[in-house]
């Protein structure tokens, strides 16, 4: 068991310019990526972006086309899925319907001949582990979703995999159960040190749960990072775009937005539009460097805090949140204001 | 609703003319001719002779069903699961069977298995065997025919089960070790089990009332129920019992019916 820090800096799997194709089509391009041990590591991309096909190849159950894939400096490119060993739950669970959720757990264990009373007690131990005492004995249909899930994760954890693989295996709860299932997770990553590889296509799920990010468009790799890292400085505007809300204003001429000139972050050159996240925009009080004339186009109220969507002198839109505790009064929806920002909170996509 | 119930009754009419007033005239004839009483049904569960055609019938239909469901089940895999090629050509296999009479194909079982049939005389052309074998006009060539004739039958329910199969739960097993064979027995096979209990039902209730492969293959040397039913009816004319014996065989069938369905609502659950 480790301790709550997490180790990030023994490499466990590396992927080496890694694709996947089927027939002419390219489900992966040149994916490098290090995995360290004891990490969470979410696969974000929206669908048909490559993340799941990664999650595959990784577990071994298809074959890379090319590339190669290490397993702590083995090249376990060839190996089947039994081989790597690794625990996976799949979308949908995959629960053997015939079978009751202890003999689903005992399963694998079988597998691996274990002794009976060795496999009796590791059940009982997984069946309290997941929070599922008293259902030993039903099938999976006799089960909600979230027990379903939580039977899907103690059967991958059963045989104590060094890796535990995860395909969007909150996709099909509602909001509230997810939730509570993001904190089980959080909580048996914790306690059990495993490496966990999360495929998901929440960008919030993937925020709140992970110790890095890598995201995927197109069965390209587009960044990997840590959750603060791929939202403060996206390396590109796709990332920009896909994780959270973010205003994107053209730059025109070397210095200036509509005709407004601003000051622009350091890595402008070449690029040739302005980024902010909603949240790093206020409306401009007096002395701010950075204002914008814009024009209010409609306020909607949230409870603590007010969206207003804004409209430039160029056309394009922009919106920010104001804080409804902090006295400030909105403007009459079609007032013409300043909004400002800082430049270190900007980054030119 | 209601208005358009009487669009129905073209259906029950011609259900009650045809299958139910029969029926009764059946049941009428089977506790009364020769003589009113339960006579007939007393003879027909005690006479050695009828009790011996109803104790082959049912060894034999265990057997076929047996025989049908197993071919069925290797043939719906391959059907199912099979390379493109292999699921064309077994598909067509299938298919096949369904568009030739049943007559034709006991005739085409006789031929091939008859004493100077075909399988006979490669047989002695390759040097195995010196005499031919017998292999008509005996229950070998019955259970041959009944289950030639049963297994596409057996191969729709199988199939729907197959299909149902999660392939990723079959991924899963792989995945955590298990051996094709501990796939196969302890996942796959459960998993359709739906299919085999509903293939067995429907192969068993249509061999217990086999006639016309039975009395050719058997050439009167195996006779099952049905053709008994008919001797009684067209030979030796003893209506009475023939009602009788076919009022037992369906009571039977239902039964086991419902004994096998009501295991299968158990599964199902």
């Amino acid at each position: 068991m480790k301790s709550e820090a997490i180790v990030v800096n023994t490499t466990q799997i590396e992927a080496r310019s890694v694709g996947k194709k089927y027939g002419k089509f390219h489900a992966l391009r040149d994916i490098s990526l290090e995995i360290a041990e004891g990490e969470f590591l979410s696969l974000l991309g929206p669908s048909g972006s490559g993340k799941t096909t990664f999650l595959t190849l990784l577990g071994g159950y298809e074959d890379t086309t090319s590339g190669h894939l290490f397993l702590e400096g083995q090249d376990m490119t060839g190996w089947t899925a039994n081989q790597r060993g690794f625990g996976m739950v799949f979308q949908g669970y995959a629960l053997f319907p015939h079978l009751t959720v202890a003999e689903n757990i005992a399963f694998p264990l079988k597998v691996q001949k274990r002794s009976k009373a060795q496999i009796a007690e590791r059940v009982a131990q997984m069946v309290e582990m997941v929070g599922l005492a008293g259902h030993e004995n039903k099938k999976p249909k006799a089960l909600s979703g979230g027990q379903q899930q939580r039977v899907a994760l103690a059967r991958a954890l059963a045989y104590e995999p060094k890796v535990l693989l995860l395909d969007e295996p909150f996709s099909a709860l509602d909001k509230n159960l997810r939730g509570q299932m993001q904190e089980e997770l959080r909580r048996l990553h914790r306690e059990l040190g495993t490496t966990f590889v999360f495929v998901t296509h929440d960008q919030e799920e993937a925020l709140a749960l992970s110790s890095r990010i890598a995201i995927f468009n197109h069965g390209e790799l587009q960044q990997v990072g840590t959750p603060d890292e791929v939202y403060e400085r996206p390396a590109n505007r796709f990332t920009a775009e896909f994780l959270g809300d973010i205003n994107i204003l053209t730059l025109d001429g070397p210095a200036g937005i509509a005709g407004t000139p601003i000051q622009l972050p350091g890595n402008a050159s070449g690029l040739g539009h302005l980024a902010v996240r909603p949240e790093h925009m206020r409306l401009a009080a007096e002395g701010d460097a950075n204002q914008l004339p814009v024009r209010l186009r409609d306020k909607v109220y949230l409870g603590s805090k007010s969206r207003l969507l804004l409209e430039t002198r160029g056309g394009e839109e922009l919106m920010l949140y104001l804080d409804n505790g902090a006295g400030l009064v909105a403007p009459q929806t079609g007032a013409e204001i300043r909004v400002a920002w800082d430049v270190q909170d900007s980054f030119a996509v | 609703m209601r208005a358009y119930l009487f669009l129905i009754c073209p259906v029950l009419l011609f259900l009650g003319g045809s299958y139910l007033l029969p029926f009764l005239g059946i049941m009428q004839l089977s506790f009364t001719d020769p003589e009113p009483g339960l006579g007939q049904y007393s003879h027909v569960l005690t006479d050695p002779l009828t009790l011996s055609v109803i104790w082959r019938t049912l060894r034999i239909c265990v057997i076929v069903t047996a025989v049908s469901v197993a071919a069925a089940y290797v043939i719906t895999l391959l059907w199912v699961r099979g390379r493109p090629l292999v699921r064309s050509l077994t598909e067509l296999c299938i298919m096949i069977p369904f568009w030739i009479s049943v007559l034709s194909r006991a005739f085409g079982w006789m031929s091939m298995l008859s004493n100077r049939g075909l399988l006979n005389s490669w047989l002695k052309d390759l040097g195995l065997i010196e005499t031919s074998l017998q292999m008509t006009r005996n229950e070998f060539a019955v259970i041959i025919g009944m289950s030639h004739y049963l297994i596409p039958f057996a191969v729709f329910p199988l199939a729907t089960a197959m299909r149902n199969v999660d392939e990723r739960v079959l991924t899963a097993a792989d995945g955590m070790g298990a051996s094709r064979l501990r796939i196969f027995w302890q996942v796959f096979l459960p998993m359709t089990a739906s299919g085999v209990i509903g293939a067995t039902l429907l192969v068993f209730v249509f061999s217990v009332g086999f006639f016309v492969t039975p009395a050719l293959l058997g050439g009167g040397q195996s006779v099952l129920i049905a053709e008994l039913i008919y001797l009684w009816i067209f030979q030796i004319p003893q209506w009475g019992m023939a009602a009788a014996m076919s009022v037992i065989l369906m009571l039977a069938v239902g039964g086991i019916l419902v004994l096998l369905m009501r295991r299968y609502g158990e599964m199902a659950k």
